[in-house]
Order: C-alpha cells, then structure tokens, then sequence
C-alpha cells in the first residue's frame, strides 16, 4: 500500500486533483508503468505497427457492434431482415455495417502479420512465452468470435457454412454427434443456434477476448517487447535504471503509432467506401440471399481467413492418412537407429508409434481432417519450446532460414487460396504438401532451427536516427 | 526458390483455367446508367410494370424512390397499387403457394438480386443485363421459354411483347478435353417476331432496369462513394501531419 502523500504547498488544481487520485487509485502509477515511463526498444520497424492497430481494430469491432446490436435482432425468421433494416433505414446504419464487416477481415489482416513479425524476430522466446501464449489464446477466440459473428446475417453461407463447420465437430469419435446438438441446440443449424451463437458472439467471447488481451498487455509491459534485432535492452542500462535503447513509449511511440493508425485507416476505410464487399471475399455474394435449408449452395466456401486451416481440413484424405502413417513409421525407426536417448525412450518412441498408425487407420479420415485443422491452430502455442535456435531474430539466423520462412508463407497464401477454391484433384494434391510442409515446419523446427551458422549478434539494437 | 515460384504459378494457372471454361461470357452492362437519374426512374417504372406482379422487393420502400428524384407524389401516382402507403416496402399480392405451383419455385425477391448474382464472372449487373437479353423459345418447356443464361429457368420471357420472340442456335462441336464427347454449343438467335421496340431500344430500357436493379441493391452506393473521396483525402492529410509530428518528436532519438 502507498503512503498517503500531501500535495505540495503551491500546487496547483490540477496537481491537487491528481495528487487526490493517486491517493486513491494508482492512476499516475498506471499511465508511468505502461506509457510514460515504459522503454521499449527504439529500432521498431514498420512490423510493429500492428499490434496498436489490433487493438484499434478491437476498439472498432466493440463499437460498432454496439450500434448493430440496437437493430439487430437475433432470430431466424427477421436476422436477415433487420440487417437489411440497418443498412437502409438506419440512419449511418450501412457505415456502421460496413465498419463492422470490413474490420472482422482486418482484425485478421492485422493479427496475421502481428503473429508473424513475433516469428520472424523471435518474440516468443525466453522470457516472452507466456506474451506469446496468450496471443495464440487470443487467435483462437478471434477465430471462435468471427465463426459466430458470419452466422448472424442469417445469409445462405452464413446458414451453409455454419452447417458444415459444425458437422466437423460430429466427426469427433464417441462424443461427436451429441456435441454438434449440443453446439446447435437442435438437429439442424436453426433458431436456437442463431440465439446461442448471438449471446456468445455479444456476451461471452468479447469478455474473454478483452481479459486475454489485458494478460496480453500485463505479461509484455512486465518483460518489455522484443525488437527486430532480438536484443534483450534491459541489459545495457544507465545509471538511472533505465534501457540505453530503450525510449519512453509515450511520447515516442504514441506518435509513431498514431502515423501507423492514419495509414492503417485510409487502406481501411478505401475498402468500406469503394469496395465494402472486397470482390466477394469480405462479404461473400451468397450472403446476399436469405438462409434457406432446402436449397445447399453449389460452393461452401468460409471467408478467406478461415480457408488455410479449411484447406488443410479438405487435404487430410485416405492418402494423407497413409502417408502420415509412412511418415510416423519411419521417424521411430530413425529414432530407434540414430536417436540419442536411452534404449527404454526409444522403445517406448517405437510402442507410441505403432499405436498412432493403429489409431491413424481406425478413424476415419474426416476425424483425422478436424485433428489436423484443430493442431494446425493450436501447434502455435507450443512454438517457444519447439524453437532452439541460439539466436532469436531472423537477422541473425543461417541464410536458408530466410528461404525457409518465405516457403512457409506462400504455402501458407497457397492453401488460403486453395480453401476458397471448389474442390480438384490438382488442389488437393498442392493442398496435401503444404499441410506437410505447415507440420513439418513446426515439429521438425528443434532440429532445423540449431542448424547452419549463426551470425553474431550486436551488444547494442542497430539504429540510425531519422 | 524460383522453381517452387514457378511450378507453383503453373499450378495456379492449370487450376484458374479449369474454372474459366465453366462460366458463361456476361455482356458488359453500362455502368455509367447507375448515375443517370433519368434511366433509374425508367428503371423504376420497368420494375414495378413488370416485374413486382411475381417478384418483391421487400426491404425497399417506396419513398426511397425519392433517391431517384421522384416526389412522394409521382410516386403514390404513378408507381403505387392503390392499396399501398408510400412508406411500404415493395411487397407482392401473389401468394407464395401458388406461385411455387405455376413456375416450379417461388420467384426471388428483387432487392438484393444485384448484389447476390455478382460472381467472378461478373458484377451481379452484367449477370441481369446478359439474363434479361437472352430468352428464347423454347417448346420443350412448360412456360414455351428458355434462357441461356440461366438453363431451365422457371420464368417465362415477360418482356417478350417488347423484345419480339427468338429462337437459339446451336451447334455440335468436339469437346476439346474428351474426344468422345460433343458439346451443344450456343450460336446466336434467331429473331422470329418483332417486339415493339428495335434491339437497340430493348438492350437500353434492359440497362435501365438493371441500373434500378443495381441501384435498389444498395440505394447509398453513389452517397458511400461521395463520402469515401472526403474522408480519404482528411485523412491523406491527417497522414501527413502525424507523419511531421512523428518526425518531429524522433529528431531528437539518437
């Protein structure tokens, strides 16, 4: 507890308000630790502009979901009506919309490249796991709150696709069937998923979405941010205590992020005034129609930020599934003859194997396609403890990390592109690589990440002043 | 790396040309008609003469013509059934039963058919104007009509008085992908009847009703784009400004 301190004897207003405050509630406390007086790292490039403008977005979706919800009505025979109420009759009801649907696409433009800046300078590392952590916790509610959110419109992709994501839950063994109905609330998708996923979509995802991002903030403000060289600044301080390359965030960063936010808005708000629908893919053609469960669309497709971890869905075939056997055989093998741990672990290595090709071969392949698209998400998590390379950023890492990196990227565009697309033999084949190249860069990364040379890094970030 | 690039764009290629061949060629509807005042009230009174006996357009409401440049009283005159407020929304009388009974399926509503008929073939505007040009007799069906665009369709050619009655071409042609195969190919009409209008005269009142189509999908698509050059060229400036103030505050950063 703080000592109860007098305001100074000329002081003025202001300084007797605040001084007040501070008696009461750690207000000056608050803004010193996580603005004024938080250092961060001065050699930020233009990768970081994405985290403030995640939490912009945030702020946007809370907002104008505000305004939606006092015109929206959640049940299934006036959804699609009241949004079309809102987009003709409520005054400023479109720009609210439009706000609303483009920001969901953005939340995930941004959000992307947020995660991938944290792979490429290595963010997650000591002793940023748990930033790191929460941020994939964070990933999976936007994708929970995004699924529920595309229902609402009660359009045919938001009936259909809804339909089809929630049948992959039925392909779970043994609980499968009863959990869909459970997620439902019926048998078909229906009025009680419309109310169910409302409620959840409103209520109960933003909650946990905004005490993760709040964890988010605590965890990063207690061990200070990563920065594109991957040097830890705490370590050079001057006689003050204080970061040799570190600056104060406010005011430093708080300009810097305000430029980030205007160029951020003119992109964004280009898409809600000249091109709301983004071509079909921010808000799909379809969803134009009203839901209707006679009629099944030609083409299911999610929206495009769904469509990597679909693709990966759609490629776990029969064949998938043998070459997933071949491919777990063989690591036990290898593991038995050039493995370095003692003769019981690599039996045990040996038995576990044996049973996961068993396993492999007694669900079905569509269960196997969920497992996939689930431990494509949740593989994120583990990415701290899979990386052991001696160096955290990219710009000190082996020339073919770099490529490696790219690989990974255009696979990952690839299957995107491929999971908007219908179904072919070609896709499937390129959609079965990249999901194998997607695994095998995560599982295999304790072995690749500690190889090549390693460049040497700098005591000191590499800045040059402006 | 280059090679990866490389076969990964040959498969791209392989896999956009397997969908080309699957859409139909959309005429290109004249977009300037959509801010042509004029054409979107001929467009109205197309509509609402010919098309809202089978079709609603029930998200639209009527005083919303006023968009257009109609006054609320040419509207009740002119464009209104007696038994309607000028504040309605464009309902129909027919009943939904009936009409599943004489046409197969129940005719969509109209108000958003702009919007949801835009496909990577075409904005939802080219789809209407290719459809409503490509009617054709058709003794197969029940209606005596048939339709390019839209193969089997249940509707028959309302506008036929106008545009005259036609007949389609086809012809047999190999299947490049599959010897065994032919394709019944599509080769032009064939004008049996004239319309009351010249071919020109009906593809022009057409583009005017799509222009209404299009319109009424989103009746503030020409307001969102006025608005948007504002706010694009505010924040252009506020750009610039933090750009400076940014600047400013990091001279100082050594």
């Amino acid at each position: 507890m703080a000592e109860f301190k007098e305001a100074p004897a000329g002081a003025s207003a202001g300084a007797k308000l605040m001084n007040w405050v501070d008696n009461r509630f750690p207000a000056t406390k608050l803004w010193n630790e996580h603005a004024a007086e938080y250092y961060a790292p001065k050699n930020f490039n233009f990768w970081y502009f994405f985290g403030s403008l995640a939490l912009l977005v945030l702020v946007i979706q809370i907002v104008t979901g505000i305004f939606l919800v006092m015109n929206y009505k959640p049940d299934a025979a006036t959804a699609f009506a009241s949004v079309e109420y809102i987009m003709r009759d409520v005054p400023w009801g479109w720009l609210v919309r439009y706000m609303h649907s483009t920001g969901a696409s953005a939340f995930f433009v941004v959000v992307y490249l947020h995660m991938y800046r944290g792979l490429i300078y290595g963010s997650y590392r000591t002793p940023r796991e748990l930033v790191w952590v929460f941020g994939c916790l964070i990933f999976l509610c936007l994708m929970a709150e995004a699924f529920m959110g595309y229902l609402l419109p009660w359009g045919q992709m938001s009936y259909w696709g809804a339909q089809v994501i929630i049948n992959l839950f039925a392909a779970i063994p043994f609980i499968g069937p009863d959990l869909a109905i459970l997620i439902r609330g019926d048998y078909v998708v229906g009025d009680a998923t419309l109310n169910r996923f409302f409620a959840l979509h409103v209520i109960a995802v933003p909650l946990v979405l905004l005490g993760l991002v709040v964890a988010h903030l605590i965890a990063l403000h207690e061990v200070g941010s990563n920065n594109p060289d991957g040097v830890e600044i705490k370590a050079k301080k001057d006689a003050k205590g204080r970061p040799l390359d570190g600056i104060p965030f406010h005011p430093y960063y708080t300009v810097h992020d305000i430029m980030g936010v205007a160029g951020f808005l003119i992109v964004f708000t280009a898409v809600i005034f000249f091109a709301p629908e983004a071509g079909g893919y921010f808000l799909e053609y379809n969803n134009f129609i009203p839901a209707d469960p006679f009629q099944t669309p030609l083409h299911i497709a999610p929206v495009w930020y769904f469509t990597p971890f679909y693709s990966m869905l759609r490629a776990t075939t029969d064949d998938l599934v043998n070459v997933l056997c071949v491919i777990v055989g063989l690591a036990a093998v290898l593991n038995l003859l050039k493995g370095r741990g003692t003769i019981q672990a690599k039996v045990v290595a040996l038995v576990a194997a044996v049973i996961g090709i068993f396993l492999l071969k007694t669900f079905d392949a569509k269960f196997w396609g969920v497992v996939v698209m689930g431990g494509a998400v949740v593989i994120l998590v583990f990415l701290p403890w899979l990386d052991h390379s001696p160096v955290k950023s990219i710009r000190y890492r082996p020339a073919f990390v770099k490529y490696l990196y790219a690989v990974f990227v255009l696979f990952f565009v690839v299957l995107g592109y491929l999971g908007i697309q219908a179904p072919s033999v070609v896709g499937t084949r390129v959609a079965q690589v990249g999901t194998i190249f997607y695994f095998g860069f995560f599982l295999l990364m304790p072995w690749w990440s500690q190889l090549g040379t390693f460049k040497k890094v700098p005591d000191r970030v590499t800045f040059e002043s402006h | 790396m280059k090679k990866i690039l490389a076969s990964l764009l040959a498969v791209f290629a392989l896999m956009s040309g397997a969908h080309a061949n699957t859409a139909m060629v959309l005429d290109r509807f004249p977009q300037e008609r959509v801010s042509d005042l004029a054409a979107l009230q001929n467009g109205a009174r197309l509509f609402v003469n010919y098309c809202l006996n089978c079709h609603a357009a029930a998200y639209m409401r009527y005083n919303r013509l006023r968009d257009i440049g109609l006054t609320e009283k040419q509207i009740k005159e002119n464009l209104l059934f007696a038994t309607d407020k000028v504040g309605d929304t464009m309902k129909v009388s027919m009943d939904a039963k009936d009409a599943k009974a004489w046409f197969g399926a129940t005719p969509p509503d109209l108000t958003l058919v702009a919007r949801s008929r835009a496909s990577h073939a075409g904005t939802g505007a080219d789809y209407l104007y290719t459809y409503l040009r490509s009617f054709y007799r058709d003794d197969a069906r029940l209606t005596g009509w048939n339709n390019i665009v839209f193969p089997n369709v249940g509707m028959p050619h309302v506008l036929w008085e106008l545009q005259g009655q036609r007949a389609a071409k086809f012809v047999e042609e190999q299947d490049p992908h599959d010897p065994a195969k032919k394709i019944h190919k599509f080769a032009g009409f064939e004008q049996l009847t004239d319309g009351k209008l010249k071919p020109q005269e009906f593809d022009s009142e057409m583009a005017d009703l799509v222009a209404y189509l299009q319109w009424m999908g989103e009746p503030i698509q020409g307001q969102r784009v006025r608005i948007g050059v504002g706010v694009l060229i505010f924040l252009s400036i506020f750009f610039v400004i933090a750009w400076r103030l940014n600047a400013a505050f990091w001279k100082d950063v050594k």
